[in-house]
């Protein structure tokens, strides 16, 4: 293990530089903005026979890490660098890397590539990662998203995210589908293809299920999806409109939002929409569930006081208390895993929609954009990125940020208008 | 987008009670005439009641001559003819059913009274402002302030669905209160 003091003391003198845009993440369409406050000086070479393989590893590496904003890329070019070069520390403390990557990938016989790499630590000169991993093609795109976790965690000590999923929704020529994509947002797979709107997606804990709000019989219902082989049941199709779910942590609950009585009220129920329990009751709106990571309380939005506003009660309902007090509209809440935060969208009275991110211990809110038009803020599974919705030139965009706003990204899927983001757990 | 606000939603019942007392009225008058007449009735042309459907007009035929035509005017039927007569238009901010619309709650409530197996779903629709859910639940709001007032004319809780679909399908394109205007809507549609 090494030395993460050393790092972030150096990461500390070069805090302050504008990252900028990277010409290696340019070329792979990855857009980064900001200044980040305790960055790592990294150096990812180009892998040995990449361009042959026909697969960018280290792009896909580089800006994985870069998008984390816990590192500066120190550029590499044009050394020739593989797993099995001696690197002259010297030169690369000079070239100020903190720890350098450089790999090789080789076809094998079986059509089967082997990407082999070593991660040093050039401040001591010593090695920290000599790993071998031998994939199909289809997987070369996951495996670079998991040298890039092994590099994170080696050097940061927290996991990384680089090979979760996000879920996501796109609208285009009358079409709606849902999309089951990297992390990166790249690598999309469409999950389900409807002419009428689909929102709400939400992973299960488990990674395997989406469970979303689709109109596609005329009336907003909710489904549960396996992603794997495309199964679906209807959890919730009563009258009115069904919307809004939200799996508990651990995979046996629902919390949707369903107006049979009359009312948009939150009611829980079992995975497969069974055990219906009511557990709001106040006159007005109660929506956009959301469960803390310990499953023992429920965050929601109601207007019970006038505007939108969001509140807390135990997970089978009863008293609430309110969370949000600044501003007359707060929507949306999503809980960072570890507890400690609570994104979320506020309307300012510009009449524009920003994320906010409030440190559930001390109640402060740190408003994270500058951008108007925020939607759908989700947490990556790590609680160090926020995946949220915005628009820019009159097109949807999804957007990550560091939990201080420091570091933004742009993903860019192929679809031209994507929006509803929600980041899927780790475990794959 | 709107906001509720409980003063405003004092004012508004204020107001929507009083508009319902009216509508009750015009309804009760109707709802007494038998169904066959009454369909004639609402076309508002002065038709009688007596009026001979082409099918039958040979029986006449002897006595009548050979260029006269019978006229049928079924406009009052067909709301979807009317672009309006489907349509209940909101203003910012607001759940409230306008006078302007009485007309088309009215008209719906004749025909879902005059045919009981006539069923009719309410979509409630938002501005693009705001979040998804939360427009959800705003357009579900406009949508049940049109079933509340249909029921309040007698039009029985079977025959009526009020769902949202928020700010996802917009009437009219852009991000100008001309288009806001549009979409701030309740849609009534056949089933």
């Amino acid at each position: 293990m090494m030395d993460r003091r050393l790092f972030l003391a150096r990461g500390m003198a070069a805090g302050g530089a504008m990252a900028g845009v990277l010409p290696a993440a340019a070329q792979f369409r990855v857009e980064i903005s900001g200044i980040g406050t305790a960055q790592l000086p990294v150096a990812i070479a180009r892998f040995r026979d990449e361009d042959k393989a026909g697969f960018p590893v280290s792009q896909i590496v580089r800006a994985d890490l870069e998008r984390s904003g816990l590192f500066k890329l120190v550029p590499t070019a044009p050394d020739n660098l593989d797993e099995n070069a001696r690197p002259v520390f010297t030169e690369w403390r000079s070239r100020n890397a903190d720890a350098l990557a450089a790999g090789t990938v080789t076809r094998l016989a079986d059509g089967r590539f082997d990407l082999r790499y070593r991660l040093w630590d050039v401040v001591k000169g010593t090695e920290l990662i000599a790993q071998s991993l031998a994939v199909p093609k289809e997987d070369l795109r996951l495996a670079a998203h998991r040298i890039a976790d092994d590099i994170y965690q080696k050097l940061t000590g927290e996991r990384g995210v680089f090979s979760t999923r996000i879920a996501y929704v796109s609208k285009g020529a009358g079409r709606y589908t849902l999309f089951v994509a990297d992390a990166d947002g790249e690598g999309s797979r469409s999950a389900l293809s409807s002419a009428q709107p689909i929102i709400s997606p939400t992973w299960s804990g488990q990674g395997n299920e989406l469970a979303y709000v689709s109109f596609e019989t005329g009336k907003p219902v909710v489904y549960v999806q396996d992603v794997l082989n495309g199964r679906r049941r209807t959890v919730a199709e009563f009258r009115g409109s069904n919307s809004a779910p939200a799996f508990s942590p651990d995979g046996t609950q629902l919390v949707v939002t369903l107006t049979k009585d009359g009312n948009s009220e939150l009611y829980a129920m079992g995975r497969q929409g069974d055990n219906l329990r009511r557990l709001t009751t106040a006159p007005g709106i109660d929506t956009e569930a959301a469960w803390s990571p310990d499953g023992k309380s429920i965050y929601f939005v109601s207007d019970r006081g006038g505007g939108p506003q969001i509140y807390r009660m135990g997970a089978s309902g009863g008293n609430a208390e309110r969370v949000t007090f600044s501003g007359s509209y707060n929507i949306s809440p999503a809980l960072s895993p570890d507890g400690r935060y609570m994104a979320y969208i506020n309307r300012n009275g510009g009449n524009q929609f920003r994320l906010q991110l409030m440190d559930l211990l001390s109640g402060t809110v740190t408003a994270l954009t500058d951008t108007n038009d925020d939607e759908s803020p989700s947490f990556a599974p790590n609680s160090r990125l926020i995946i949220y919705a915005s628009r820019a030139g009159g097109r949807d965009l999804l957007m990550t940020t560091t939990l201080d706003g420091g570091i933004k990204a742009r993903l860019s899927p192929p679809q031209a208008d994507v929006r509803e983001p929600v980041w899927g757990p780790f475990g794959r | 987008m709107m906001s509720t606000h409980v003063n405003s939603r004092a004012v508004w019942l204020g107001a929507f009670t009083a508009a319902l007392l009216i509508l009750t009225g015009c309804a009760s008058n109707t709802r007494v005439e038998p169904p066959a007449p009454l369909e004639n009735r609402l076309a508002g042309a002065g038709t009688p009641a007596t009026v001979v459907p082409s099918v039958n007009a040979g029986a006449t035929a002897a006595q009548a001559p050979q260029s006269t035509v019978t006229p049928v005017d079924v406009t009052g039927n067909d709301l979807m003819a009317n672009g309006s007569g489907r349509i209940v238009y909101f203003d910012f901010d607001s759940f409230v059913v306008k006078d302007e619309f009485r007309g088309v709650v009215e008209g719906h409530a004749r025909r879902l009274s005059a045919d009981r197996k006539r069923r009719v779903l309410i979509e409630g629709h938002t501005d693009e402002r705001g979040g998804r859910e939360y427009n959800l639940a705003l357009g579900q709001r406009r949508a049940e302030a049109v079933l509340k007032s249909l029921t309040l004319l007698g039009v029985q809780d079977g025959q009526v669905e009020a769902v949202s679909f928020g700010k996802e399908k917009p009437a009219a394109a852009g991000s100008n209160e001309a288009a806001w205007a549009k979409n701030r809507r309740a849609e009534l549609k056949d089933r």
